[in-house]
């Protein structure tokens, strides 16, 4: 086993190289799942905080955002062309 | 291809696609790995240096299999405005630059044992480090405008101009002289390696195009959810505008 960890003699180059591989991508993955977690949980706040905007014109006459601002839908919904 | 370029369809399709590609890379790199360490033998000349290519060679690959994707992606955004074209790019680049950087770290550590140097500014190392200023580049590009759609159109004109560079990575071995070794795998003639080393070699390739995979997934959800976040904060200014 000792012999398999000292590579030949190259340990300090061999084991380096496949620790820094698994460091950057696993360090990217944690970092790409925060970064989605974080934006996740802004959007719903987000979309909660403000619901009429998904719903039938008059289903939201209680909000502030009343039915003035229906006609604005998002551009992600309609950029498919 | 348009159909796909809808974020609603695309975020139901890669609900159904990351579990396959999570477990695709999880089985394939366990499999990498083992063929890698114990599966293989010494080389008869580089002796178990030649362990580290399994890591170099996969990521080089992977550092220009994502930029060219990228640059095909940024011509769809540029010319069909593809919703999704821009964010695949933006969501690729930190992937992409990982592997360069990668690519680049595990040649240094090859090259000081075996060409007893850690750095030449031959044409392969230099192309290789350019292609990781590209990535570095686009990425601070997108982000340096409060417009992000301009971000993305510079970014695109970036990539775009940027992809001259790949082909000199891949040749560049052959038309000048290197330290670096000339192709032995994508070459003509067929591979020139023995299958004992072609097996880890492409497994772990297959292993990183399936983290890939999995990870660009999970960026582009992120991007199309801050795109809806900045959608809504735009509408909620909208409303205290109009009182």
């Amino acid at each position: 086993m000792n012999e398999f960890f000292a590579m030949g003699g190259y340990a300090a180059y061999v084991w380096p190289a496949y620790a820094l591989a698994a460091l950057v991508l696993l360090g990217l993955l944690a970092a790409t799942w925060k970064g989605l977690r974080d934006a996740e949980t802004t959007l719903k706040a987000l979309e909660s905080a403000r619901p009429a905007r998904r719903r039938p014109r008059n289903a939201g006459r209680a909000s502030l955002n009343g039915s003035a601002d229906n006609s604005a839908g998002s551009p992600a919904e309609a950029s498919e062309g | 291809m348009h159909r796909f370029a809808n974020p609603a369809r695309f975020l139901r399709l890669s609900a159904a696609l990351l579990p396959w590609c999570a477990g695709a890379t999880v089985i394939l790199t366990i499999l990498g790995l083992w063929l890698s360490l114990f599966g293989s033998p010494p080389d008869y000349q580089q002796g178990e240096t030649v362990r580290i290519m399994y890591i170099h060679v996969p990521a080089a690959w992977m550092s220009m299999f994502v930029y060219t994707n990228m640059a095909a992606a940024a011509a769809a955004g540029l010319v069909w405005k593809h919703p999704l074209a821009d964010l695949f790019a933006k969501a690729a680049a930190p992937i992409g630059a990982g592997f360069t950087f990668v690519c680049l770290v595990t040649g240094s550590l090859w090259g000081a044992p075996m060409w007893g140097t850690w750095w030449v500014w031959d044409a392969r190392l230099t192309s290789v480090l350019i292609l990781f200023f590209l990535y570095l580049g686009y990425m601070a590009l997108v982000n340096a405008f409060d417009d992000p759609q301009r971000g993305t159109k510079a970014g695109n004109i970036l990539l775009l101009v940027g992809i001259v560079n790949v082909p000199i990575i891949k040749f560049s071995v052959d038309w000048w002289n290197t330290l670096h070794q000339p192709a032995s795998v994508v070459r003509m003639g067929g591979p020139a390696i023995d299958a004992s080393m072609l097996a880890p070699l492409l497994v772990m390739a297959a292993a990183f195009t399936a983290y890939f995979l999995s990870v660009v997934i999970l960026r582009l959800r992120t991007e199309i959810a801050l795109r809806k976040i900045q959608t809504l904060r735009l509408a909620v200014a909208g409303d205290g505008m109009r009182g």
